[in-house]
């Protein structure tokens, strides 16, 4: 059970402890400055800072709480022959980070949609060249809050390292089970609302806004995808939609239980034309069956004029399955200690928040 | 000698000093290398990957924008002064 929280804001990171009497802020770091992502593994905790003029950059605060500046992802120079390539090959976000399943693997997630690799916690990065140089991937487009396309998720296989699956948000799901030698596209099932009917099927231009992995069933995997709701049981072959996903279907945010496959939570929005929950009512949705039923979870949360958003990296669940935690657009910032049946807020105004983890 | 000046808003993440780059620094881009050579971190705040200007990074040559922000060939002159401002921007 996790008793710490770190949230990635648009002006700064925070600490969120667990203390008599509830949860609050006990330190804040880079405040002022817009974080993308966080991660901590092993004692070290790896921040993103996103600087609006002077580039995305990455520290990293040792096991005795010093912070220090490391060296960037960055992308190889681009060659002559790739000017129909239609991204830059230019780092614009760390989007997020993933651990990679082995002693000081870590992935990163960017922006133009660029996978990173390191074996050494952070210290050094490497691109992963199989997968950005796959033809396919310049068919790979833009997502809302940027015009490139984005890494938005990396599923790290428990039971074997060499399998990674990462979604992209426009790209579709894409696996690789040699450690990165090859990729293939494998999301069949999906299917959109925003592409020509005849292309609607097709596995590229699904949008991932997140996938979530069961740790304990990792062939359970949930989608919360632009149009719908999916769930595969077959590591992410196929897809079938989540029909019963309520109040609706379309959201940016899923987690799985750590250990139950048949649960999932979700933070939905009203559609893709109105992004803010339903009736301005926040609630997250929860199924405990596969998908077939959802509870709408509300106690604790704001039910009435509640326009917050939730982001696909600002839902956290931690190991127990029990505590959850998420941050808005709006600042807020909901905690819960029974599964998501009751959430409890903190008392604190903050930054729009882009990521929130247990540590 | 060309110099090099860093706006101050830099020094919130690390040392950005003014720099006499030396008189080999016939363009914007030799001005700017020879200022990395001695403060290498500063590189990914000013230029991204493929070594262009960073996009909100404003740069100043004798008083005239930068005109050239991908291969920076602006030419500089002997005693002339580069300025690197951060561009205008909301947030």
């Amino acid at each position: 059970m996790s008793d710490l929280l770190q949230v990635a804001t648009r002006k700064g990171l925070f600490e969120i402890a667990r203390k008599t009497g509830g949860w609050d802020i006990v330190a804040s770091h880079f405040l002022g400055d817009p974080i993308s992502a966080v991660l901590t593994i092993d004692g070290m905790t790896l921040a993103a800072p996103d600087l609006g003029h002077f580039g995305p950059k990455l520290w990293r605060r040792d096991t005795k709480g010093t912070w220090s500046e490391m060296a960037m992802p960055t992308f190889p120079e681009k060659p002559d022959d790739a000017d129909d390539d239609p991204h830059p090959w230019t780092l614009g976000r760390i989007w997020n980070f993933t651990p990679g399943g082995v002693p000081g693997r870590l992935y990163a997630g960017t922006m133009p949609g660029g996978l990173f690799r390191s074996d050494d916690l952070g210290e050094t990065w490497s691109l992963v060249e199989s997968l950005w140089l796959h033809p396919d991937r310049k068919k790979w487009f833009g997502v809302a809050g940027g015009e490139q396309p984005g890494l938005s998720s990396v599923l790290v296989d428990p039971r074997d390292p060499a399998h990674v699956t990462v979604g992209v948000s426009t790209g579709g799901v894409w696996a690789t089970r040699d450690e990165g030698k090859t990729w293939s596209v494998i999301n069949k099932g999906m299917t959109n609302e925003y592409m020509p009917p005849d292309q609607q099927g097709d596995p590229i231009p699904q949008d991932i806004h997140q996938l979530a992995q069961c740790p304990a069933a990792p062939d359970v995997m949930w989608c919360q995808h632009h149009s719908a709701v999916f769930r595969s049981t077959d590591g992410g072959e196929n897809w079938v939609m989540v029909t019963a996903a309520k109040p609706t279907g379309f959201g940016f945010a899923v987690q799985a239980h750590p250990t139950d496959g048949q649960t999932a939570w979700f933070v939905p929005a009203e559609k893709d034309e109105r992004r803010i929950p339903k009736d301005g009512k926040l609630v997250v949705s929860r199924t405990r069956d596969g998908g077939k039923t959802f509870d709408v979870l509300s106690k604790g949360l704001p039910q009435r004029h509640a326009y917050d958003l939730v982001y696909r990296h600002a839902l956290a669940v931690d190991g127990t399955g029990e505590r959850l935690a998420f941050g808005s657009t709006s600042g807020g910032m909901w905690i819960s200690e029974d599964a998501g049946d009751s959430w409890t807020a903190l008392d604190a105004r903050l930054p729009p928040v882009a990521a929130v983890r247990f540590a | 000698m060309p110099t090099v000046h860093f706006t101050s808003q830099l020094e919130r993440f690390l040392p950005a000093p003014s720099v006499d780059v030396g008189p080999a620094a016939a363009t914007l881009g030799a001005a700017l290398a020879a200022v990395f050579t001695d403060h290498p971190a500063l590189q990914s705040y000013i230029l991204d990957d493929q070594g262009a200007l960073r996009r909100h990074v404003a740069v100043f040559v004798a008083g005239k924008p930068a005109r050239d922000r991908e291969k920076l060939t602006d030419p500089v002159g002997p005693d002339e002064e580069i300025h690197v401002f951060q561009a205008l921007s909301g947030g």
